[in-house]
């Protein structure tokens, strides 16, 4: 029996996303990245004896919306605790996070993987402070503390262990993150370390209901690099099994480079982190009144929007998920459709000339300048016939480049359509004459010549002959 | 409940504290002291009490979202024991 039909994968992640306040969470300093070192810093951040914390209205908020969007219950009391642990990217030997009255609980999202939707279950949302961040120096002899992150507002989401496989996870974090990005709470960048995940893996034999000992897995920089560690940790651990080892509960760190994961050999006692209660940190009440002012705050989320996108524009399943998925793309979208009714071209157009364009030049939406306005009018062009699919193609490219809007690029390249008979009947004429050999084959029954007259004749137009027009005049100029 | 050496010696290492044996005894002694001493609330009934984790009658105290200057780099660095570029530098911390 194969690995994969002995043991089934239980996955959890815990995932931290840096709300985007302009702020820190308990001081003034600005959360802006990209600072020289320690310049975002304060007595509050730097962890100065004698300060005090003073909560941010503007985090709570957010944490509050995310966790609605979350469908979690919103905490009417909830509190902060102190996390006590000594490591040198947190100056006050503890971090504020909280333990037992989290801002949200019981929440879920639902995923779609290989057509199929799964409701994923969420186990909590709670808010915290960041770390500062630590740099190791050549040689190894010491390491560099920036604290600019520190106190940078969090919410660490945990789901339940309701994750089967490395794809599902995988899915999770892109509707999270697709989740985050509508509600306009973080800049979810990765790379920027705004979106952090965690996992906890285990696996069992299939009928067990008992769940395997699991193993947390970190420093899992992208989404892809999530799924290739569950992949590897999860064949690891049926290897140990199979071999009548035992997996051991530890936390491992997978190395991208080497392709799988490590042991980090930490000591279990340092999770002793002696939660309680922050006595500089007053008690937070969250009524009904404020619960709703959040609640109205929150737009239409992908979900809403893909189930509208295939009832009420009737655009396939599959289109309206990829549109959706980036609330940037449906928005650009959702402006094409102001200056044409035709849904589905836009989203022919968005899904293969805009996404094929961003993914091979490795770009994204907001750093080309075609705008949703433009495409829409573009659109229309072709419907009145005052320009080809063809040379769409190149009012298209000029409209990522320049921004200009398609009119303006007809005009000054001279694009328009010649639907015009007369002028196409002498280019064709032009073309048969010159091509007696084409012509030739063409009437002894090869059909392919027609291709070559056509093509021809659109070149000699610069691309601006009524494609159909052209067929339609050659044909009848060759039967004469 | 009461307290064993062992005990003081796991939340003297949670705390990265050197304690001599001498040390040991006596803390042990001390901190079994004050729990004896707390255990005279066990004589009250606090079944319908909500657990007290603030004595202030004080809720919802916030700020907001607005920037302050922060200190700048010399100053955040004049209690730094150890620094380079503008960072403080510890001894190397490798995971």
């Amino acid at each position: 029996m194969s690995q994969a039909t002995k043991y089934e994968t239980v996955v959890g992640l815990e995932v931290h996303v840096e709300l985007h306040t302009n702020s820190k969470i308990f001081c003034g300093c600005s959360t802006a990245f990209g600072a020289p070192p320690n310049t975002h810093t304060c007595p509050v951040c730097l962890g100065h004896p004698g300060v005090l914390p003073v909560l941010n209205r503007q985090a709570v908020e957010y944490a509050m919306k995310a966790a609605m969007a979350l469908n979690c219950e919103i905490a009417t009391e909830s509190k902060f605790d102190r996390k006590n642990y000594f490591y040198p990217d947190s100056p006050k030997a503890y971090q504020i996070s909280q333990y037992d009255k989290p801002i949200g609980e019981n929440g879920w999202i639902d995923i779609e993987v290989n057509g199929e939707t799964k409701r994923i279950g969420i186990t909590r949302l709670h808010l915290e402070e960041d770390a500062g961040k630590l740099t190791h120096v050549d040689g190894g002899y010491a390491s560099l503390v920036d604290l600019n992150r520190v106190g940078t507002p969090l919410v660490e989401i945990v789901s339940e262990p309701d994750i089967r496989t490395p794809e599902e996870a995988k899915a999770y974090l892109e509707k999270l993150k697709a989740i985050m990005l509508y509600c306009d709470v973080s800049d979810v960048k990765m790379e920027e370390g705004s979106l952090r995940c965690d996992a906890n893996i285990s696996i069992r034999p299939y009928g067990q209901e008992k769940f395997g000992t699991r193993t947390e897995l970190k420093n899992m920089n992208s989404f892809r690099g999530v799924q290739r560690g569950l992949e590897y940790e999860q064949w690891r651990q049926a290897e140990v099994l199979d071999s009548g080892g035992t997996v051991v509960q530890e936390t491992r760190r997978w190395d991208e480079a080497q392709g799988k994961t490590i042991s980090m050999r930490s000591k279990e006692e340092a999770h002793d982190y002696r939660y309680f209660p922050d006595p500089d940190l007053v008690r937070l009440f969250i009524d009904d009144e404020w619960k709703a002012r959040v609640l109205a705050s929150i737009p239409e989320l992908p979900d809403a929007r893909q189930a509208r996108y295939t009832s009420e524009l009737g655009l396939p399943s599959y289109d309206a998920g990829v549109i959706t998925s980036s609330k940037k793309l449906s928005d650009f979208f959702e402006e094409s459709l102001n200056y044409t009714k035709d849904a589905k071209a836009v989203a022919n157009w968005i899904m293969g000339d805009l996404l094929g364009y961003l993914n091979a030049n490795s770009l994204e939406l907001e750093d080309v300048k075609i705008t949703g306005q433009g495409l829409g009018e573009m659109i229309g062009l072709m419907e009145k016939g005052t320009i080809s699919s063809k040379i769409a193609k190149t009012v298209f490219k000029a409209m990522l480049e320049s921004g200009k809007l398609p009119q303006q690029i007809v005009e000054e390249q001279g694009l328009v359509q010649i639907s015009d008979e007369g002028a196409i009947l002498a280019i064709v004429d032009k073309v048969v004459e010159a091509n007696p050999q084409s012509v030739e084959d063409y009437k002894a029954g090869k059909d392919k010549a027609i291709g070559f007259l056509v093509g021809q004749v659109m070149k000699e137009s610069r691309g601006k002959a009524n494609p159909a027009l052209v067929n339609k005049l050659l044909l009848d100029r060759l039967s004469r | 409940m009461s307290i064993t050496i062992k005990d003081v010696e796991h939340v003297a290492n949670l705390a990265r504290l050197e304690l001599s044996d001498e040390e040991k005894g006596k803390f042990t002694e001390q901190l079994n002291a004050i729990l004896k001493y707390a255990e005279k609330l066990n004589e009250l009934d606090t079944e319908q009490v909500e657990p007290t984790t603030h004595v202030l009658p004080i809720t919802n105290v916030m700020r907001d979202d607005t920037t302050r200057e922060s200190v700048g780099v010399e100053k955040a660095m004049l209690n730094a024991p150890d620094e380079e570029d503008g960072q403080f530098r510890v001894p190397a911390v490798l995971e």
